[in-house]
């Protein structure tokens, strides 16, 4: 109806301002009027403004329940709840979008605003690269994906949110990850820009750190609410699945952290200069490639709602235009801009960092493999495989120990050269990392050589993270985001170790035990909920010490679309989480029940916040003395 | 040294650009791939023993008296209010000129007015048409939505599935699978 009118032409003045600042840039640029006046500024305000009232229009259409929007006749029913209304908007192909658009503008706008001390042909060129993606991105909306499309007839009733899409977690998931996920655009625009205008150097290190951080920061928050929505919601108890959707937002955080180390050595030493910018590219194009393999239909996941091959290609072409673009400007400017410092390799930080990014490119290359070959050998040889995790744990587990070997002893390296000194402080730390090692072996009675040795590379990096704490020049960025990793590596490793799990088809008032537990089936009902009925398992558990635990775990069958679900039912303590599903059996009167214990769960959770204070410590530290 | 050191960069430079292409292409044909899905030996057999009801002749059928007789049938679940369908119904009327298969319709959650119509704008290509007012007897099939359509021959099975509007090459491959 009229918001969607709105919402249409609104998302049309955007494309139309867009290409407005592009000419515009372009001319400036062209005559060499350096000025970014107040105009402009309002320009990119304007275009991000319109991009906005078309958002809220498509919210608004959510709520009211519009079904004269198509986007909203496929994806929404009367009988949502509110905030499943909302989130709904973004949980589609079209809606989704448009947050990459609203995003998009946004962080040009906060450049802009964040870059006022900077060169001004700096400032427009990345303007101008930035309205490049930018208007891709409106053509593609409007062409081929309109979250603003009528149906007629009018439908008195829509089709439903996929009920999986339908989890507090996954309601804000998307647009945390997608401020990660587009945030990198301004990084790669950036990139280019310094390029050209010869502005590769400290200060413009500084500024696009920022950005950086901002990244990363929210990438890593984007992919820990996916995990947390895939052991509550899916109901098999993992977290991480090395599925291709999650590879795909893993791998921009890789090469972003990689960036991030490699930005401070830009900023301190000037070092790095090309390889930095191949990474902002790098970083840019993975955000890219994995908005196409999950908005294509390439790949079959909760994530993929589109199966509209036009829209891939559009997207694929798009990237390789990028892609190119940025290769033939990095080839021309190469060397006409870049006096690169000769990189001696010493002791030194920079050499950790450098070894750093061996390590992590490695990582992001397995990925990366493991990801698109399926897809390569289904083009050229018509045959299907799936790379499961047996692959990721070969190739990456052996050599997570050099990576946090040098993980622990980069930070307390110096820049230039660093002299070692090897005293009792240093001594202490290997025995105790000794110790907790033996001991967390012999308590998980995991009597392996290479175990050990995960757990010694593990909790050698925690102690010597943790240590830091006593240094007089603290950098609670590195502190926190290098402690929360070894714990989260710790954790991990623990959880897959010692997870246990059983499997039984039992009926009411029957009982199983695991371990020293005792699992009773109490009684099942029935509820009923606005978009949902329920089926629930009443079930105790008796431990060791005789302590009720009541865990109710449900089957869901929702009304629109007609869909069953598994809802797990979670008791959460500090070192164990305690884990029920069920499944109906077919005319029968037994229920598949699944109890597993899976400890530290929390502890993944913790640590991976722990991670994202360090990249906040990282923000707000203002003009002191920085080091990774 | 330094002659060398630029072929050195230029073949390296080529090497990424050809894998660039590559990439392309090969993400491009996996695209075009996925969109025909060909369900596993196990699985393709429809099932057909529930009632339909006549969009023209409101009369009730047994599904499984339907698939008799024929060779091939082509079910296409379609509704008036998919705009979809409008490109499509050329297609589907190509194949009903062009090939001896039976072709069904399955109105997707329509009104029966609307239906009508929409047969009298872009012609009629189904031989017989049933409605899906709640639209599970398309859950039968296991479609995914509207416009979608099943190629099955005379033992129930499903020899072919598009999901989304038929376009030339399946039209092609639909008469050569026929046709032969």
């Amino acid at each position: 109806m009229i918001i969607s009118q709105l919402g249409y032409y609104s998302l049309i003045f955007g494309l139309l301002t867009s290409i407005f600042i592009f000419l515009n840039s372009s001319i400036q640029l062209k005559k060499n009027i350096l000025v970014i006046s107040d105009k402009s500024i309002g320009l990119i305000g304007f275009q991000f403004f319109f991009v906005f009232i078309s958002f809220i229009s498509l919210i608004f259409s959510f709520i009211i329940s519009d079904f004269s929007n198509e986007t909203v006749y496929n994806n929404s029913h009367t009988t949502k709840p509110l905030f499943y209304k909302i989130t709904g908007t973004w949980g589609n192909h079209e809606g989704s979008l448009l947050l990459w658009l609203l995003v998009l503008t946004g962080v040009l706008l906060g450049f802009v605003f964040k870059s006022r001390n900077e060169p001004n042909n700096y400032r427009l060129l990345t303007i101008l690269f930035h309205q490049i993606t930018v208007i891709g991105f409106f053509i593609f909306v409007l062409k081929t994906s309109n979250p603003f499309n009528a149906i007629f007839p009018v439908q008195m009733e829509g089709l439903g949110l996929n009920p999986i899409l339908q989890d507090p977690a996954l309601g804000i998931h998307p647009p945390i990850l997608y401020l990660g996920y587009v945030g990198t655009s301004i990084i790669f625009s950036a990139a280019l820009a310094s390029m050209i205008s010869n502005y590769v150097n400290k200060s413009w290190a500084k500024n696009i750190k920022f950005w950086i951080l901002f990244s990363w920061i929210f990438l890593t928050g984007g992919i820990l609410l996916g995990s947390i929505w895939a052991y509550y919601e899916l109901g098999w108890g993992g977290f991480w699945f090395w599925d291709p959707v999650e590879n795909v937002s893993l791998m921009p955080w890789l090469s972003l952290t990689a960036l991030l180390h490699c930005i401070v050595t830009l900023e301190k030493r000037e070092l790095f200069k090309k390889w930095t910018i191949v990474l902002c590219i790098i970083t840019f194009a993975l955000s890219m490639v994995g908005t196409f393999l999950v908005r294509s239909g390439i790949l079959n996941s909760v994530h993929t709602f589109a199966n509209d091959p036009s829209r891939g290609i559009y997207i694929l072409t798009f990237i390789l235009v990028l892609v190119l673009l940025s290769f033939v400007i990095f080839v021309i400017y190469e060397n006409k801009n870049f006096t690169q410092k000769s990189e001696i390799f010493t002791l030194s930080k920079e050499t950790a960092v450098l070894i750093n990014n061996w390590f992590i490119l490695y990582f992001l290359s397995v990925v990366l493999i493991g990801t698109i070959y399926p897809i390569f050998l289904d083009v050229i040889l018509d045959e299907q495989i799936s790379v499961g995790p047996p692959f990721y744990n070969k190739l990456i587990l052996p050599f997570l120990i050099p990576f946090v070997l040098f993980m622990s002893i980069g930070p307390s390296m110096k820049w230039i050269k660093t002299n070692f000194k090897f005293g009792a402080k240093s001594f202490f730390v290997i025995i105790f990392t000794l110790i907790l090692s033996f001991i967390t072996v012999y308590y998980i009675g995991e009597k392996n050589i290479f175990i050990l040795l995960l757990f010694i590379g593990f909790f050698y990096l925690l102690l010597k993270s943790l240590d830091q704490f006593r240094e007089k020049t603290k950098n609670f960025a590195q502190i926190f985001s290098h402690t929360g990793f070894s714990l989260l590596l710790i954790s991990i490793l623990l959880n897959s170790f010692s997870s246990r799990e059983i499997v039984k088809n039992i009926q009411v008032g029957e009982s199983f035990t695991l371990k020293n537990e005792k699992i009773i089936f109490k009684k099942i009902a029935i509820e009923k909920e606005k978009n949902y009925e329920s089926v629930v398992g009443f079930f105790e558990i008796l431990d060791d010490k005789n302590t009720i635990i009541n865990l109710q775990p449900e089957i869901r069958i929702y009304n629109e679309p007609e869909m069953a679900t598994s809802e797990a039912s979670i008791k959460t303590t500090l070192f164990k989480d305690r884990f029920i599903t069920i499944n109906i059996i077919k005319d029968q009167n037994f229920f598949n029940v699944r109890y597993q214990h899976k400890p530290f769960m929390i502890w993944i959770w913790i640590s991976t916040l722990i991670i994202m204070l360090g990249g906040m410590f990282a923000i707000f530290r203002k003009n002191k003395e920085v080091n990774i | 040294m330094q002659f060398l050191e630029k072929i050195k960069k230029s073949i390296f430079s080529l090497i990424i650009l050809i894998f660039l292409i590559i990439s392309f292409f090969v993400f491009k044909f996996a695209l075009q791939k996925e969109k025909i899905y060909s369900p596993k030996i196990s699985e393709n057999q429809i099932f057909t023993d529930f009632e339909v009801v006549g969009l023209i002749e409101e009369k009730q059928i047994n599904f499984y008296e339907v698939l008799s007789g024929k060779n091939f049938y082509l079910i296409n679940i379609w509704s008036s209010w998919c705009e979809p369908c409008k490109d499509e119904s050329e297609y589907l009327l190509e194949l009903k000129k062009n090939t001896p298969v039976m072709m069904i319709g399955i109105n997707y959650k329509d009104n029966k007015k609307n239906a009508l119509n929409f047969l009298k704008l872009y012609g009629n290509p189904f031989d017989q048409i049933f409605i899906d007012k709640q639209g599970t007897i398309s859950i039968n099939f296991g479609a995914y939505g509207v416009p979608e359509t099943f190629l099955i021959n005379e033992e129930n099975k499903v020899l072919k599935k598009y999901i989304g509007p038929l376009n030339d090459e399946d039209v092609y491959e639909i008469k050569n699978i026929t046709n032969n």
